[in-house]
């Protein structure tokens, strides 16, 4: 089941955080929501480090990234 | 688009730029160790317009102008100037002004205790130290669910308001107004704030910084957040660059000088050292970057991140009129118990702050 994360709005480094806990909870599935380029860029990193793979897609102002497992 | 400066290289390059230009700025006339410090210029402008009357560090520094107007020249050219805000703006402010408190304790912002290590200050050490110690106080309240909720989306154009009035102080200092005799605006005739290098040199280092920093993420405290949170070694590479770099540019020019005693716009008080940047980097977690970031932040239409700056002009004005900033002599007569009050503070924000986000 794919887990939705909301980190529109959060300050740095906020989105890391709630997606290392989902991470950290065993999800590979995840659909992140931010409305910045800074957190699509910092999140990109982690999950590249956890070894899943992104794709990123614009919605409006908002950036939604999903995540998968390799 | 791709973000060349967002890669490791580009950190390091971006880094590595900084270095170099502080120690060519403090060739040019910025005071020693001081090519670069957010704490130290945010309180000289503060004391430009009066908001303290320390008459030896004065002036509108063009480098603090320049880091905003690169930095919302970047993100408009980018597409990421974002207006935004209402995160918490008066905690956030009163963090600015507790982070100036602290810095102005050790004599320096984490920008400038890197400098001041690259120039050879060993008291900078305790300073980078309590930094460290600071950071890691403020990452287990980030483990505990602190947050100071949610940015929103505001109106167009609010965004410009930090850099106009930016914008506004530049032509103070080109056009040298005074609005009575004697001041505001203020310049030191001697001491540090006196000490400058050209208005134009200053204003293209701060320019270029801003646009590098917006590009890349550049942020000091965020380094050492990030190694100690989540064991992420990107953002300290571009800081280890910064420090390589004005090392070897403070060689070339003659201005290493290693030690203890004696050095430039600093004291051996290294308990105080120690505790004033603690609190600084405690606050800068808890605001979510360090004084540099803030002002990209705020370049880049980042509302709260633009409370904070101000806050931690005012503290500036706060600390210096309340006998709380140290001198080469030592700490202030009350600088020690404006920072057991900031952590104070902070710690009931930290503890305070936590509401559950949904997700």
């Amino acid at each position: 089941m794919t887990k939705q994360i909301d980190a529109r709005g959060l300050s740095c480094p906020q989105p890391v955080i709630l997606v290392t806990r989902a991470v950290e909870e065993g999800n590979t599935d995840l659909e992140i929501l931010v409305d910045n380029e800074v957190a699509k860029e910092n999140v990109l990193r982690l999950t590249t480090r956890c070894g899943l793979k992104a794709e990123t897609r614009r919605a409006g102002p908002d950036i939604v990234i999903r995540t998968a497992k390799v | 688009m791709d973000n060349r400066f967002a890669s490791r290289k580009g950190i390091i390059v971006v880094g590595a730029v900084i270095g170099v230009l502080a120690a060519l700025l403090q060739y040019l006339g910025n005071p020693a160790n001081m090519g670069i410090c957010v704490a130290c210029m945010e309180r000289d402008i503060a004391g430009a317009i009066g908001l303290h009357r320390v008459d030896v560090v004065q002036y509108i520094r063009p480098e603090i102008i320049g880091f905003v107007l690169g930095s919302f020249i970047a993100a408009l050219l980018a597409g990421e100037h974002k207006p935004r805000g209402g995160s918490a703006p008066m905690i956030r402010f009163f963090l600015g002004v507790f982070a100036m408190i602290g810095a102005l304790v050790f004599l320096g912002c984490p920008w400038r205790a890197i400098l001041r290590l690259a120039g050879g200050d060993g008291n900078a050490i305790a300073g980078i130290l309590g930094l460290a110690a600071g950071i890691f106080v403020g990452v287990q309240f980030l483990k505990r669910g602190y947050n100071l909720g949610r940015a929103y989306p505001q109106k167009s154009y609010s965004g410009w308001l930090f850099p106009a009035v930016m914008l506004s102080l530049f032509l103070l200092l080109v056009f040298q107004v005074s609005f009575s005799p004697g001041g505001p605006i203020f310049f030191s005739e001697k001491g540090p704030g006196s000490q400058h290098a050209p208005i134009w040199i200053s204003l293209a280092a701060g320019l270029l910084v801003g646009i590098l920093a917006q590009r890349s993420r550049f942020c000091t405290m965020g380094a050492i957040r990030d190694v100690i949170l989540i064991r992420d070694f990107h953002l300290i590479s571009g800081v280890a660059a910064l420090l390589a770099f004005a090392f070897a540019g403070n060689l070339i020019l003659g201005q290493f000088k290693p030690g203890f005693e004696g050095q430039p716009i600093a004291h051996t008080d290294y308990v105080w050292n120690f505790l004033g940047m603690a609190l600084s980097g405690l606050a800068f977690v808890l605001a979510g970057g360090c004084p540099g970031r803030q002002l990209f932040l705020s370049g880049e239409g980042d509302m709260d991140a633009g409370i904070f700056a101000l806050g931690m002009i005012v503290g500036a004005g706060i600390s210096h009129n309340f006998a709380m900033a140290s001198s080469a002599k030592g700490t202030g007569a009350f600088g020690p118990a404006a920072v057991v009050i900031g952590f104070l503070f902070c710690l009931i924000v930290g503890f305070t702050q936590r509401d559950k986000i949904k997700f």
